[in-house]
């Protein structure tokens, strides 16, 4: 199980379960991987992760910390997303606020992760809602004392010999 | 592939993903692909306060690339069979150049 080798279509009946019946195989998949009898190949892709997050509303972080929520329209396997009736959500000084953004093509490198919104837990949200004039100068103190607390952290990484890790998340 | 293979011996389990911004999301490992890209279920966050925006988030696809330590549980690691497949691959690797 653990030698996990792609195989070459033809030798997969002698060597692995048969696909279970009544889930057509596409063209799409020139290679099988030796699975746990149990799952289908195709539970380990991409696309099957992402298929049951389609539609639905996500709450999506990019690498530059911007939360946007919206709903996945379209994707593939980098992933670079599609997501429609897009709303960026700020937090700042325990407030949020939320400005629309229209609908965005999202280039994959830049996702963190993609959260799917539970619609009944939606509206709990435990701080309060304000105007983004408000929140825009809190933001701006709050991303430069990220930025600066961040420095000092890779500062202090590095001299204890640890390696950068390259880019800045937050 | 060999961590591939592994991840997906580790379905249904609970693990803990750390990524790089220090965010730890505990949850039920649903799937994993080719680039490590993560499907956890039931999710938990450490730490809530800080990360308003997960509140109600139920489950989430972390992106491979930004996962800084996956915490496993360690009685699903079989550490012996796991150092054997990574000779066998290391094996493969250097042997597969001549080809």
């Amino acid at each position: 199980m653990f030698g996990g080798h792609y195989l070459p279509k033809t030798m997969c009946s002698s060597l692995g379960d048969p696909p279970p019946k009544g889930r057509s195989r596409t063209g799409a998949y020139e290679t099988l991987y030796i699975y746990p009898p149990t799952l289908p190949p195709q539970m380990f892709t991409t696309s099957a992760q992402l298929l049951d997050l389609t539609d639905k509303k996500l709450m999506i972080t990019l690498r530059d910390g911007r939360k946007i929520i919206g709903v996945l329209r379209a994707w593939d396997q980098v992933p670079n997303l599609v997501i429609q009736n897009t709303t960026e959500r700020i937090f700042a000084g325990g407030m949020y606020c939320d400005v629309p953004r229209g609908i965005l093509i999202v280039r994959g490198e830049n996702v963190l992760l993609l959260g799917e919104i539970d619609l009944d837990r939606e509206d709990d949200i435990p701080l309060p809602q304000r105007s983004y004039a408000e929140l825009a100068p809190l933001q701006e103190i709050e991303k430069k004392e990220l930025k600066r607390r961040d420095k000092v952290h890779r500062k202090k990484l590095r001299a204890l010999g640890f390696e950068d890790e390259g880019e800045v998340l937050h | 592939m060999l961590f591939f293979s592994f991840f997906k011996t580790l379905v249904d389990h609970e693990v803990t993903i750390e990524l790089k911004n220090d965010l730890c999301i505990t949850g039920t490992l649903k799937s994993v692909d080719q680039f490590l890209n993560i499907k956890l279920d039931e999710i938990r966050v450490k730490d809530e306060a800080r990360y308003p925006h997960l509140a109600a988030v139920k489950n989430v696809f972390i992106r491979g690339s930004v996962v800084r330590y996956v915490h496993l549980p360690a009685n699903a690691v079989d550490t012996a069979l796991l150092e054997d497949a990574t000779r066998r691959e290391a094996g493969n690797a250097a042997g597969g150049k001549g080809r």
